[in-house]
């Protein structure tokens, strides 16, 4: 493989994969809120 | 009886006579250990790693060391540490259990930042490529970008292992990546300023609604480190260090070992790191047209880095109608909590009532969590095409 098309797909691959993971960890984080929200002690532990 | 002395004396004379004659590189890396000194004491710049990097180049230097021979100080440290990575890892361990992660799971959508802020990465591959370095020099020259050094010693030293990349490459790497680091309150406020205009600059961001409860800041870490590994295994002892040190400070059930992380362990493993770095400075390796390079190309990283999350800040200004302030997208960078709080600091320049820092601070750790993806992805693509 030459070295542009190593780059080329480092460039593509690698930021579009960094891109797709961090967006998937977004949906992950919703998730997570939702599935275990704040309950109102703790609400009350940090008012 | 006088012959005796003589050559005694003429013994203790030989670092000097090696000085005249062929001391020259070691001279200048002298006067570079001096002006890390400097920039360590005086200006205060990364001072915990600058100088026992400043003075491992400064031992490595001085004529006849033997610091880095086979036995020396030095190159049990870097042997002991660096060869096998353990110290870059022990320190994340530390970073991962200084991060606070609630504002980013307070609006988890700016984790995105943590995306754009790695484009210098790739871009500087590319750069790397063109300007004749081998794939494992551009891709170590490229982690620059992640604005994390334990990121570019890790990935670095991975190559000079394999002997990919000459193992001076890897000091000056490391040099690069944290000089660059402490500078991006020099770097960042012009671009930000170039790329926005005042009214974009003026946008006032509401504050993040809804708190986050314990469970979920506990799951976090254990998720994103199961996520990694099935993504981009090659990645996971970054990412895994990182999440098991915000691990332990989350849990609440190990204070000890928390505080031993962000404190002794963190320490210890930072003097020991810096100077065995520094000990890779030896005139004669490091003082290269490649290191030059290496300085030039760093600097492209971190601030196409910069470029790339101003950017998004500005698709995603226009995509808000106006809500969204572009500034923020300077913090999706590895420099935490720096680079937030210099998003929070332009912001108010130009519009008093503007509090960006919560904002701010969920891009930079989305920055962190990016940085070490993107160099998980690229080592897991490294594998897949055969490279390493």
């Amino acid at each position: 493989m030459n070295n542009l098309t190593f780059g080329i797909t480092m460039l593509v691959v690698g930021m579009g994969g960094t891109l797709a993971t961090l967006f998937l960890l977004t949906l992950v984080i919703r998730a997570l809120v939702t599935l275990f929200p704040v309950r109102p002690n703790e609400k009350e532990d940090k008012g | 009886m006088s012959g005796a002395i003589l050559s005694a004396l003429g013994a203790l004379l030989e670092g000097v006579r090696f000085l005249f004659a062929h001391g020259g590189p070691n001279v200048i890396m002298i006067a570079v250990a001096c002006a890390m000194f400097w920039l360590a004491i005086a200006k205060r710049v990364e001072p915990l790693l600058l100088l026992p990097i400043a003075f491992g180049c400064l031992l490595v230097n001085l004529p006849l060391s033997e610091v880095m021979a086979p036995g020396g100080v030095l190159k049990t440290l870097y042997d002991f540490g660096i060869g096998n990575e353990l110290f870059p890892l022990l320190i994340f361990v530390g970073i991962g259990s200084m991060t606070d992660f609630t504002p980013l799971l307070a609006n988890p959508r700016l984790l995105l930042f943590g995306a754009a802020g790695q484009l210098g990465i790739f871009i500087t591959l590319l750069l790397a490529l063109g300007l004749g370095f081998s794939k494992e020099e551009a891709v170590s020259v490229a982690a620059i970008g992640a604005c994390d050094g334990p990121t570019v010693i890790f990935v670095s030293n991975m190559f000079a292992g394999m002997n990919k990349i000459p193992t001076a490459m890897v000091g000056a790497l490391a040099v690069a990546a944290y000089s660059y680091m402490a500078l991006v309150p020099v770097i960042q406020p012009p671009i930000m300023r170039l790329l926005t205009t005042r009214k974009e600059r003026e946008v006032q961001m509401p504050s993040p609604k809804g708190k986050v409860s314990k469970a979920a800041l506990i799951a976090f870490p254990v998720i994103v480190t199961a996520i990694t590994g099935i993504i981009a295994p090659q990645g996971l002892p970054l990412m895994g260090m990182i999440m098991l040190g915000n691990f332990m400070k989350v849990s609440g059930v190990v204070p000890r070992l928390a505080n031993a992380a962000e404190n002794e362990i963190a320490n210890i493993a930072t003097l020991f790191l810096g100077l065995a770095i520094g000990g890779t400075m030896a005139g004669n390796q490091f003082l290269t047209r490649e290191t030059l390079m290496v300085f030039g190309l760093g600097l492209a990283a971190i601030t196409i880095d910069t470029v790339g999350g101003i950017l998004l800040g500005k698709l995603w200004y226009l995509l808000s109608g106006g809500k969204v302030n572009p500034l923020v997208g300077a913090a999706g960078i590895s420099a935490y909590p720096m680079a937030a709080r210099l998003v929070q600091n332009e912001g108010q320049r130009w519009n008093k009532r503007n509090y960006l820092l919560m904002h701010a601070m969920a891009a930079n750790t989305g920055g962190q969590i990016g940085s070490v993806m993107a160099a998980a992805i690229m080592l897991s693509l490294l594998k897949g095409l055969g490279v390493i």
